[in-house]
């Protein structure tokens, strides 16, 4: 071990010394603590993500050299039905998913926010779709959503709300990205509920006391005291969710494929499906970069606003 | 009494607010378990309820998953990757996480934004060139691109989680030790790193869930039976063609989550504690 190495210095004399001695560790010792995750960091993340944009500029194709093409690929992509199709996606699959979470999460925050029985059992299991695998509950649900044994359908009919046959949820274009959806906020909740949950045990009980002293109803302590004072919080959570919402794969890779006839593609299952199954990197790796800006802005606002709100 | 009575009623409407979210969230790990007992003769019938087992269990699409897929292989090749990936991140993760806690140099600011940007970065912006990256280096098709690959999200989280915990610990007990004699690597060890036990159980929990369920780089790098995670496996070996064996389909989604409950049923707390801390901190 490390530890075994290291000489125990004797204390110095004079406390001048001491400190110099310190900084001099400091100056030597910081990088070298941080150079392991900073080579892993410019090897495999940098390094990769300027390949990325060289691929995008070039006419990469499986096993054959490229050349630089410009923004060629770019402007192919916008005359491909596929690509346009998937452009509407993302944003369609991203902020539908991403509100029903936020009203969904602040709803569930509220009520796990109380006193309950069983208290650590429930939480375990809201918070259960967000430890399992996804690509393995994803496969669940695909077996819910089958056209022939769907209990979705099955439950649907028996209660009288579906017609029998009910829905082929994966056949049909808008039951298809409904699916999507609802199976991205199933796994989302839970980040959205625990989340928002910690943020609502951060306000002070006071302010409630007050407010209901001065005769303010339920709905009115909601809107000026929880609401604003659940802003930072709900601005991260609602940032993450956007980025990794917006990125999406295995969702959507398991359930559809994004099929039928693209309706439910998302960047990164067009990615792999032109990228790699038909070996056009350029064109993939363009798609791929389609998620860069959001995640820029969505850097941009965290650096800007919400950790400087910290410090 | 009716005062008294007023916060049961509430109590129970509560709760039952609840109850759809909790059904919610419950019923397709039910239905895929459910699935996974039953005959084959049941699962297709479609007169059948689908919400019990009426005709017995049978742990036959189990056997038939264990001894005539390689599933087991799927598994043993997930927890190998699991286990190294998780090891490296947390020991990079936590000296990065006390240079940037504690100490002054040049570059540490812009250090630390660096940290905090790759952890944003989406895994299926980057498959696409690492997959490439994974080729020259010799490792396509190998499980062991995955252990190179997964630190690259694994380190960002852990240094970021780990950061926020070194920074609970008070300085001074730390100056108190180098005052007494000890090195800055030994008050790391004896005195920051016991103090802070609490968000190493929570990196090296987050980092193994992580990387059990990372699925986009599995399936990208790696696509031989002998090299695939049981995620991957899963749902690319059990399907062939276009007939689908539901039951052992769901008895490998089943089994490849096991891992995860286990350590979720005992360490619940930190899970909930790290995911607040991820967002918050």
């Amino acid at each position: 071990m490390a530890i075994g190495n290291v000489r125990v210095e004797p204390a110095a004399p004079r406390a001048g010394l001491r400190v110099r001695e310190l900084l001099d560790h400091e100056r030597f010792l910081g990088p070298a603590f941080v150079t392991p995750a900073l080579l892993l960091l410019v090897l495999l993340v940098a390094y990769p993500f300027c390949m990325a944009v060289w691929f995008a500029l070039s006419n990469s194709f499986i096993g054959r050299p490229s050349h630089f093409i410009g923004l060629q690929n770019f402007v192919t992509l916008w005359g491909s039905d596929s690509f346009r199709q998937t452009f509407q996606n993302a944003f369609v699959f991203t902020g539908i998913a991403v509100l029903f979470k936020v009203v969904l999460g602040i709803t569930l925050a509220l009520l796990l926010n109380e006193q309950l029985w069983f208290k650590r059992m429930i939480r375990g299991a809201v918070l259960l779709p967000w430890v399992i695998p996804t690509a393995l509950s994803t496969l669940g649900w695909w077996w819910m959503f089958n056209s022939l044994y769907s209990v979705v359908n099955w439950s649907g009919i028996a209660l009288g709300i579906m017609d029998p046959p009910g829905p082929n949820w994966l056949g049909q274009k808008y039951y298809a990205m409904s699916a999507v959806i609802a199976v991205n906020v199933w796994r989302g909740l839970p980040f959205f509920a625990i989340t928002i949950l910690a943020g609502l045990v951060s306000i002070p009980k006071e302010l409630y006391e007050a407010s209901e002293a001065d005769g303010a109803g339920p709905a009115a302590r909601f809107w000026h005291i929880t609401l604003p004072l659940l802003k930072p919080v709900l601005a991260i959570v609602v940032l993450f969710s956007t980025i990794f919402t917006f990125s999406d794969f295995n969702i959507v890779y398991v359930l559809t494929n994004g099929g039928p006839i693209n309706s439910t593609h998302l960047f990164a299952t067009l990615t792999r499906q032109v990228g790699l199954e038909s070996g056009q990197i350029g064109q993939g790796a363009a798609i791929s970069l389609y998620l860069f800006p959001v995640l820029a802005m969505v850097v941009w606002v965290q650096l800007r606003f919400v950790r400087r709100q910290q410090y | 009494m009716a005062v008294r009575r007023q916060p049961l009623v509430r109590k129970v409407l509560l709760h039952l607010g609840l109850l759809p979210f909790l059904l919610f969230a419950v019923f397709p790990f039910y239905h895929m378990t459910l699935t996974s007992l039953k005959t084959d003769r049941e699962l297709y019938d479609r007169a059948s309820v689908p919400l019990v087992i009426s005709q017995g269990p049978t742990l036959e699409h189990y056997q038939k998953l264990l001894w005539e897929s390689a599933f087991l292989t799927w598994t043993k090749n997930s927890l190998m990757v699991t286990v190294i990936a998780t090891t490296v991140s947390v020991v990079i993760g936590t000296i990065a996480a006390y240079a940037l806690a504690r100490m002054k140099f040049v570059g540490v600011g812009a250090f630390g934004t660096g940290i905090f940007v790759t952890y944003l970065v989406p895994t299926s912006l980057l498959f696409l060139p690492l997959a490439q990256v994974v080729h020259w280096v010799g490792l396509a098709d190998s499980k062991w691109s995955l252990v190179l690959t997964y630190p690259t999200f694994l380190v960002p989280f852990c240094t970021w989680l780990l950061m926020g915990y070194f920074r609970t610990v008070p300085k001074e007990v730390e100056e108190c030790a180098m005052v007494d004699g000890a090195t800055r690597l030994q008050a790391l060890w004896r005195i920051v790193l016991p103090m802070a036990i609490p968000g190493l159980v929570c990196a090296v929990l987050f980092a193994f869930t992580l990387s059990w369920n990372e699925f986009i780089y599995a399936l990208t790098f790696t696509s031989s039976s002998e090299e695939i995670t049981a995620s991957v496996g899963v749902t690319s070996e059990l399907i062939r063609g276009d007939i689908y064996f539901w039951g052992q389909l769901m008895a490998g989604a089943v089994l490849g989550s096991v891992p995860i409950v286990i350590l979720y049923v005992f360490f619940l707390d930190y899970y909930v504690s790290g995911l607040t801390a991820g967002a918050v901190k």
